[in-house]
């Protein structure tokens, strides 16, 4: 069935035939089409059914204000669901799919929901929270499987998304949202100041209503004023202009999220985005988005065929298609008389106007009656007939809903007045005020507009979006507002003036928020207030009457309003019939919180560029392409990635650690230690700064010495440690752990800026600018001194926890002997540039030795046989030096340090807080999972417990399970056997134990 | 998505670029102080309905910290300021005054 109508379509080229797919079914539109309009143009007036009750549903709208026509489009990678119908252009072998029924979109098994609810009302408001209350069995066998099926709307794609995305960063003086007449106009008065002005409009076309609904600006049509303003806004250099780009959302200080679908159109084009999402700061920005008509309240006004006024208007002006070939027209006022003449003149049947106000007099009802169309006032619809679509609809005067009669059409366009689009105004704190006489909100500056830091509004509505809906007005407050915008921002405006405006005169409309039905219509549980979500006037009517009194809990207790179109339809009608309900004005009752995005926006536009590699940045050292090549196996440590280890042929993760580990326990070991944090302080304060910062003494420290130090947070909690190395009388290195140099060097900068600044102090973090190898195991000094080094480095010239700055294997070095393993150590660092060729050379100086690098397990693995805490394992931000038996390293003399007096507040200080422990399991070859908990006794319900494993591993060293754990009162309990209960019923057993495991004395490192 | 001033480099930086520090010019309790101070000093903080000093980092910028003078309510930004100093400087309390004349500042 084609619906085209000739004469019309202003925006559709006819020359040129496009194919596309609807449920499998190969149907023809036109360049410039939307998919709605397609559909229609080949009688598709059905689209999908509804989310709760499977209600068959059609194309209300033709804009994003869309509450059914959402489909699915694309196929496997770019398949997206939910996609509204009347946003999407229609391309050449575009696809796409109805949802929410099954096995297809005529039959659907889930309108049965439909016909129990009309037993009883199972969905009814509050049905999540009344019916699913007992009984309990019933929720696993009756109730989910039931929601389940109802909830989600369309289908989540299964693949991979494989088209881009990007951010576009902006900054104008003037941002101007919406390119209807209002925007046009403002965006032309403000640039005439030469400020700088950025126009954008959602749809692929400039003009707004000026392309549908008649109206002469300055002695010119409405489509003739459009070309020739966007001609010169083009020719202004100050002024750029976008259209396919929407307002998504508006945040505080100017800052505005515009979304551009720059390929949906004309997908997969190489080397452009899909969706680009604007990140704008403007001075100034004008919200000219327009306004939406809102539906009737009547019985069955959700049969498809039944639609805004508006939208039919828009799809026989713009698209050349009649939805319907005779129309019943229902509207409060007199704008929809506009769809009775338009409908008129193209040759459309006109069955009859239905107007519920007492009288209609003014200009487009009087031409309205003189061209022979049938005006009935006072009157409503009580009942649309049909059920997959309209067959005519019975009107009754509003008094008297028991004298009906028929009035046979195939179309019912409905118009219950409009509401400005405020809710960008409101995203960005804009305030609005209930207007009695025009029945809507509007913004209110007065009480409350936008503003910017410097305290000054910095966002006005113009137009329609500010309720002047009547186009001269219209055109008058957009020029007004263009012009205050600029001077707002810094520019004097030329003393623009409004162009001439000749339009209809409009008599007031008159609140009509439901029309009465009788029978079994007359409670209102067939008409629909929000389409999406299924919410009827009965429903809002039994939140009130169950004690709702607030929207936003009408709101969640029914879900009205809570579809992906936020209720762009139904919020007001809603709220006004909670108002009547409740007896109360509307204003009292209020409107919900308008929340960005204005419609649903990708996922993929607001990722941006941050996928796949680019997801997030990752920090390498210079040894990196050497592990690469030689079988490392990474794992992320903060931003780096360090080798787990290096695993040989034939090799698992666990063989090679242990691997690993013996080797450098019987030869030597090397290990990447780059990625340590590394932080030079300096200054002749250095020392008393360090003391503060540290819990043990720092200042006292020689130079050409080391010593391992704790840093605690205010609260005396641990949060990082290392090595501290006096470099010179007035420099320290500071040693962190991998993934926390940024956060110590940020902390040492905010108590150096913040609190201490009298001290003379420099940070620098100077991680990345040196590469630094471990080389450790018995073997470590002849390794060295086989890869040449300048000094002497015999145990009496280089003791333990000492340092000497020289040049090894040629490469200038800072040579630390301390160790994390317990054996003989050296860290060995080096500017970076020299890393990889140090590396190497180290490998080429130990091969006789039986060198071999090893990665962060058995890292871990021969600290925790050492018995060495690890920051993350063994602390958890709770966790206090004192509680890990590192007291000999918390300074008594101290007169202060960052963490001091916490440590003596009473819950830091009780005898019973968890303590570190060492762990010997029963059976020596089983590893207690990490995290398990101790407990007091199995046999208790609910178990207690006394605490938990931090660290725990097979040690090859001991040829034996080893584990770290915090246990309550732990260093009272040596020798105690722990139970620890497992998933499923098993159980594990371990006996408390010295958390030194090897080499308590220090022999291995003291050679 | 707050815009202020960064007093140390002069950029006018974006929220994203900045990290909060929370209340401003807080007493410092530390060894010997009793437990009511310490516990003032460590847990209690204002949450005031207008007025608000503030610390914040320019943390993805000259990496400074400043303090800022800010309304909770409007988010309107009064002044930022050096974070070497212990009270607000007298010209932002006359910036607040003039645009907040009924406020007063709490001791």
């Amino acid at each position: 069935m084609n619906t085209r109508v000739t004469g019309q379509g202003r925006l559709i080229d006819r020359s040129e035939t496009l194919t596309f797919q609807f449920n499998g079914e190969t149907l023809h539109g036109h360049p410039g089409d939307t998919l709605a309009s397609a559909l229609l143009a080949n009688g598709k007036m059905m689209v999908g059914r509804s989310f709760k009750y499977h209600r068959p549903r059609g194309i209300v709208a033709s804009g994003p204000e869309e509450p059914n026509a959402l489909l699915g489009l694309g196929r496997g990678p770019r398949f997206e669901p939910n996609q509204r119908a009347t946003t999407t252009e229609l391309f050449n072998g575009l696809e796409s799919q109805s949802q929410n029924h099954w096995p297809s979109l005529e039959f659907d098994i889930g309108a049965v929901n439909a016909a129990v609810a009309s037993v009883a009302p199972v969905f009814s408001a509050g049905f999540y929270y009344k019916t699913f209350m007992f009984p309990r069995a019933a929720w696993k066998h009756v109730y989910e499987p039931v929601i389940r099926n109802a909830a989600g709307l369309g289908k989540a794609p299964k693949d991979a998304d494989i088209d881009s995305y990007e951010h576009f960063h902006v900054h104008v003086d003037v941002l101007v949202i919406g390119g209807g007449m209002a925007g046009i106009a403002a965006a032309k008065a403000a640039a005439s100041s030469g400020a700088e002005v950025l126009l954008i409009e959602q749809t692929p076309h400039w003009g707004g209503r000026a392309l549908a609904d008649p109206v002469v600006i300055d002695g010119l049509s409405g489509p003739d004023w459009v070309t020739r303003e966007i001609a010169a806004l083009e020719a202004m250099p100050n002024v750029r202009l976008r259209t396919r780009c929407m307002g998504a959302g508006m945040y505080d200080h100017g800052y505005a999220m515009l979304y551009e679908r720059v390929t949906d159109h004309c997908p997969g084009q190489v080397g452009m985005p899909r969706h680009r999402l604007w990140r704008v700061r403007a001075k100034q920005t004008i919200v000219a988005s327009g306004a939406i008509e809102r539906p009737l309240t009547f019985a069955m006004n959700d049969v498809p065929g039944v639609m805004l006024a508006s939208a039919v208007r828009d799809y026989l002006a713009l698209y050349g298609v009649a939805p319907g070939q005779s129309v019943v027209i229902t509207a409060n006022n007199d704008d929809a008389y506009r769809t009775a003449l338009a409908l008129h003149e193209a040759g459309v049947n006109v069955a009859a106007v239905v107007d519920t106000r007492p009288s209609a007099e003014g200009t487009l009802p009087t031409q309205t009656v003189s061209n022979g169309i049938q005006v009935y006032t006072s009157h409503g619809i009580t009942k649309v007939e049909g059920k997959t679509k309209v067959e005519g609809v019975q009107i009754a005067p509003l008094e008297g809903a028991s004298d009906s009669h028929k009035i046979t059409c195939d179309l019912v366009a409905m118009s219950g007045g409009w509401s400005p689009i405020v809710h960008l105004y409101s995203h960005c704190g804009g305030k609005l005020r209930w207007e009695e006489e025009s029945a809507m909100f509007r913004p209110a500056p007065d009480r409350g507009a936008p503003i910017g830091s410097d305290g000054q509004i910095n966002t006005h509505c113009a137009g329609s979006a500010n309720g002047h809906l009547i186009a001269d007005a219209c055109m008058a407050d957009a020029v007004e507002t263009g012009k205050a915008a600029a001077k707002a921002a810094g520019f004097k405006a030329k003393s623009v003036k409004a162009p001439p405006v000749d339009v209809a005169v409009e008599e007031p409309l008159q609140p009509h928020w439901f029309t009465p039905s009788k029978g079994k219509y007359a409670h209102g549980t067939k008409h629909w207030v929000d389409f999406q979500n299924d919410v009827t006037a009965a429903d809002v009517r039994l939140a009130a009457q169950e004690g709702y009194e607030s929207v936003e809990h009408t709101k969640r207790y029914t879900t009205l309003g809570m579809a992906t179109d936020q209720g762009k339809l139904s919020n007001i009608n809603g709220l006004a019939l909670l108002a009547e309900k409740l007896g109360r004005p509307i204003p009292e009752v209020g409107t919900t919180t308008f929340r960005p995005p204005y419609t649903p926006i990708s996922m993929g536009a607001i990722t941006g560029r941050s996928s796949g590699h680019l997801f997030k940045a990752i920090r390498k050292t210079r040894m990196h392409p050497w592990h690469e090549r030689n079988g490392a196996d990474f794992e992320p440590v903060g931003d780096w990635y360090r080798p787990y280890c290096f695993r040989r042929q034939g090799e698992d993760r666990k063989a090679a650690v242990n691997r690993e580990i013996l080797n450098t326990r019987q030869n030597v070991g090397l290990l990447d230690a780059s990625t340590l944090g590394k932080i030079a302080v300096k200054g002749p304060d250095a020392g008393k700064f360090l003391d503060l910062i540290y819990t043990n003494m720092m200042s006292t420290l020689k130079v050409g010495r080391c010593r391992y130090g704790l840093m605690c947070n205010e609260n005396g909690f641990l949060f990082d440690d290392g090595v501290v190395v006096r470099v010179a009388e007035d420099e320290f290195l500071l040693h962190t752990t991998s993934g926390g140099a940024d956060n110590v060097h940020g902390h040492l900068e905010e108590w150096l800026q913040t609190e201490w600044w009298d001290l003379k102090v420099f940070t620098a973090n100077v991680t990345d600018q040196w590469a630094q190898v471990a080389v450790a195991g018995p073997k470590a000094r002849a390794v060295i001194e086989a890869a040449g080094v300048e000094a002497d480095i015999s145990a009496d010239a280089l003791p333990f926890m000492s340092y000497i700055e020289t040049v090894i294997s040629g490469f200038p070095a800072r040579l630390y002997r301390i160790s994390f393993s317990g054996e003989l150590s050296y860290e060995i660092a080096t500017p970076a540039n020299y890393g990889a060729a140090l590396w190497q050379a180290l490998l080429d100086a130990g091969a006789d030795h039986g060198i071999m690098p090893y990665g962060t397990e058995a890292l871990h693995v021969m600290r925790a046989e050492k018995g060495f805490i690890m920051i993350g394992d063994e602390t958890d931000g709770t966790v206090t030096p004192h509680d890990l038996g590192l007291s000999w390293a918390v300074s008594k003399k101290k007169e202060d340090f960052i963490g001091k007096r916490a440590l003596e507040r009473a819950d830091l200080t009780r005898s019973d807080r968890k303590q570190l422990v060492g762990l010997m399991t029963d059976n020596a070859r089983e590893v207690i999972p990490d995290g398990a908990h101790a407990v007091v006794a199995i046999t208790e319900t609910p178990m207690r417990t006394i605490g938990h494993v931090t660290s725990t591993y097979f040690s090859p060293t001991l040829g034996h399970s080893i584990a770290m754990a915090l246990i309550e009162r732990g260093s009272e309990r040596l020798g105690e056997e722990l139970t620890f209960p497992l998933e499923g019923d098993r159980i594990l057993k371990a006996t408390i134990c010295d958390p030194v495991f090897l080499d308590k004395e220090g022999a291995r490192q003291n050679v | 998505m707050l815009v202020m001033t960064c007093p140390n480099c002069g950029a006018h930086c974006e929220e994203t670029e900045l990290a909060p520090g929370g209340q401003a010019h807080l007493k410092r309790f530390g060894p010997g102080s009793s437990d009511a101070d310490f516990e003032g000093y460590l847990f209690y903080r204002k949450n005031p309905h207008g007025v608000h000093f503030e610390r914040w980092r320019h943390a993805y910028g000259c990496g400074k910290w400043f303090h800022a003078a800010r309304c909770t309510v409007t988010l309107e930004v009064f002044g930022t300021y050096t974070a070497q100093c212990s009270e607000p400087p007298a010209e932002i309390i006359a910036v607040i005054r003039a645009r907040r004349p009924e406020w007063e500042m709490e001791q």
